[in-house]
């Protein structure tokens, strides 16, 4: 080999799409439920992430975020379709694939009697690291996260930002090519948040390590450089957080009245057509170009029909915007179904 | 002679060396070959274990405090009733090996449900993250198993004097080889319940079904000569009978006025001392081998 300077077949393989930190292609998996009906938790997912970046990924509860998490990092086998990971195959090689990415999982664990210093010393060993590179990359990475002075506590007297932390140093022991991280902020209070975010925003600069999110929280997708809104185990929508809401244009104008069954009737009638109407809690919304002109035209009509209008608002689009325009559903309305075909709005 | 004594990974890692980079070589990029890391994960796994044996020193003083209260409060009690020729030895005597086994049975069991409990805390996934192998990760939690509950056979084993058996080095030897292997084979039995069950409660109350007669049915309490004939029969397949009996012919072999009243038979016959050390080893074998299987199964 003149030219290329590859030095095993995995790089060779994955060298078709240099740059990609992840790359995914026709993923698919399906579960066979035990009363024989079968569930596509993740159908034909197609997926690049670049290396070094920080990469959002979003979705409705049971939309298959953590089953392609897993797919990722080769903690399940995809049922079609293939995936690269750090430069590995997660199906012919898993191990590679689980050696060059860490994880931190929503509900992590630490073994809660062994003390911070304890527990990453086993998972050092765990990641094949050598006793006399252990102990050092050990207390390295109790300094990187703040919390080189509780090294001896016991794990369970640590708050629950502190663990995130530990948990957050544990994923990065043996310096991962791609770290994923699922909900890492769930939880914790805004002061913790926003420490971990400190944390995961000094790494890229420091190890060219890409981050991988789910987060429900859209304050930090805006943050990310890119972010994926996944709905029924399809990737429906991708880019920049700005590009998105670009794409989306249309203000949203909500409207609160004192009978919204009635507002919706005629707001739908004012507006131009093509433009979906919904009617919930909120009250009564409408997307338009240019929301705050159509208020007036709006409360005139509403008006005519003899409504009252007690508040109404046009706001630019928002990252919650470009998620309901693609999954139809808002990020923050917790959902207590979990199948997605279940979850038709309240009349 | 069992999972904790492993062969030195240096030995027999250079035939399996595929990279062709010998030994001493490895940083934290290239943590050697395949195997050494493997070894190295098996390792974590039985530190952790003594590190949570030395964190939770109370637990295991009061969980080594029941066979010893069973020893000098029951054994006490009973060596009255009981006369020496009836049993070929004082009760306390009699009752040392059994109340052995059920100092190893206790850790051994937990092992188990660690699992369970490391599965339901999401432990069991981090586990599973890294680049080990599941049957690696089965390994490593029986290694430490055996060795946790060894260590505290161990400590009942000093107190061999109170009930008269000599401190003779090959008869501790002995005796703790039987140890090793009983633990081993308990351990390994347990791991293999605990990845067919997914739930701890299951476990625990399984446990409370079979583990009293399982004890009883050991000869550990008393011998097994004057049960019915199905008693006979189960105490045959009893893993906990196969360890009483292997430390009372240790004890015999060494000490042969310590001879005591036949444990486990076969037809009438005792088995040779040796097939019963096998089969208890094979038995510890293919449990772990099939505990292996099942905890391997692709999701």
């Amino acid at each position: 080999m003149p030219t290329t300077a590859v030095t095993d077949p995995d790089t060779a393989r994955s060298a078709a799409r240099p740059g990609y930190a992840i790359s995914t292609r026709g993923l698919v998996k399906s579960y066979r439920g035990p009363d024989g009906t079968t569930t596509h938790a993740v159908r034909g997912l197609d997926l690049d992430v670049l290396e070094g970046e920080t990469f959002a990924f979003l979705g409705p509860n049971g939309a298959g975020k953590s089953t392609t998490l897993a797919l990722l990092c080769a903690l399940a086998r995809p049922t079609a379709g293939h995936a690269t990971v750090a430069g590995a195959d997660v199906l012919s090689r898993p191990d590679r694939v689980r050696a060059a990415v860490g994880m931190l999982f929503q509900h992590s664990a630490l073994d809660p009697d062994l003390t911070a210093e304890q527990n990453l010393y086993i998972h050092a060993r765990l990641y094949g690291l050598r006793r006399r590179h252990a102990r050092p990359r050990v207390t390295e990475m109790l300094e990187t996260v703040g919390l080189a002075e509780r090294r001896r506590s016991p794990v369970r007297t640590l708050s629950g930002g502190m663990r995130r932390r530990l948990e957050l140093a544990r994923g990065l022991l043996h310096a991962p090519r791609v770290l994923f991280l699922d909900e890492p902020t769930t939880g914790l209070d805004p002061h913790a948040r926003a420490q971990v975010w400190e944390h995961l925003r000094l790494l890229p600069d420091r190890h060219g390590c890409t981050l991988f999110v789910t987060t429900h929280y859209l304050e930090e997708a805006e943050n990310c450089d890119r972010l994926g809104i996944i709905d029924h185990g399809r990737l429906v929508a991708e880019g920049t957080p700005g590009a998105l809401k670009a794409a989306i244009g249309d203000d949203r104008v909500v409207l609160r009245t004192d009978d919204d069954v009635a507002a919706r009737q005629v707001v739908g009638r004012t507006a131009p057509s093509g433009h979906a109407v919904t009617q919930d809690a909120e009250g009564v919304s409408l997307r338009v170009p240019d929301g705050s002109a159509w208020i007036p035209r709006l409360c005139v009509a509403l008006a005519g029909h003899g409504i009252a209008v007690h508040a109404a608002s046009a706001t630019p689009p928002t990252l919650d915007d470009v998620f309901f325009h693609h999954t139809g559903r808002s990020i923050h309305v917790p959902r207590t179904h979990r199948a997605p075909a279940a979850t038709e709005e309240a009349p | 002679m069992t999972a904790p004594a492993r062969p030195a990974p240096d030995a027999s890692a250079t035939p399996d060396d595929p990279g062709g980079t010998g030994t001493g070589i490895g940083t934290d990029r290239e943590p050697g070959t395949r195997l050494r890391r493997e070894l190295r994960a098996v390792h974590a796994l039985v530190h952790r274990d003594l590190l949570r044996l030395s964190v939770q020193r109370v637990h295991t003083a009061l969980m080594l405090l029941q066979p010893v209260l069973y020893l000098f409060v029951l054994g006490g009690g009973l060596a009255a009733l009981i006369p020496d020729s009836s049993l070929g030895v004082g009760y306390q005597a009699y009752l040392f090996p059994g109340m052995l086994i059920m100092t190893v049975q206790a850790p051994a069991i937990i092992v188990g449900i660690r699992l369970i409990t490391d599965r339901q805390s999401g432990y069991l996934r981090e586990l599973l993250m890294t680049p080990v192998s599941r049957s690696t990760l089965l390994l490593g939690s029986c290694a430490g198993g055996t060795l946790v509950s060894t260590v505290q056979g161990a400590v009942l084993l000093g107190l061999g004097g109170a009930v008269g058996l000599p401190y003779d080095p090959l008869l501790l030897a002995l005796l703790l080889a039987a140890l090793i292997l009983a633990s081993f084979t308990i351990t390994a039995l347990s791991l293999l319940l605990a990845v067919s069950l997914d739930r701890p409660e299951i476990f625990q109350m399984l446990l409370g079904l079979v583990m009293m007669p399982l004890l009883f049915l050991s000869g550990g309490f008393f011998p097994l000569a004057n049960l019915p004939g199905w008693a006979h029969t189960l105490s045959a397949v009893n893993p906990l009978a196969y360890g009483v009996d292997l430390l009372r012919r240790c004890i015999a072999l060494r000490v042969p006025h310590q001879t005591t009243a036949v444990g486990i038979e076969w037809a009438g016959r005792q088995p040779p001392l040796l097939l019963e050390g096998g089969l208890l080893l094979a038995g510890g074998v293919l449990a772990l081998f099939w505990a292996a299987h099942r905890f391997g199964r692709p999701e």
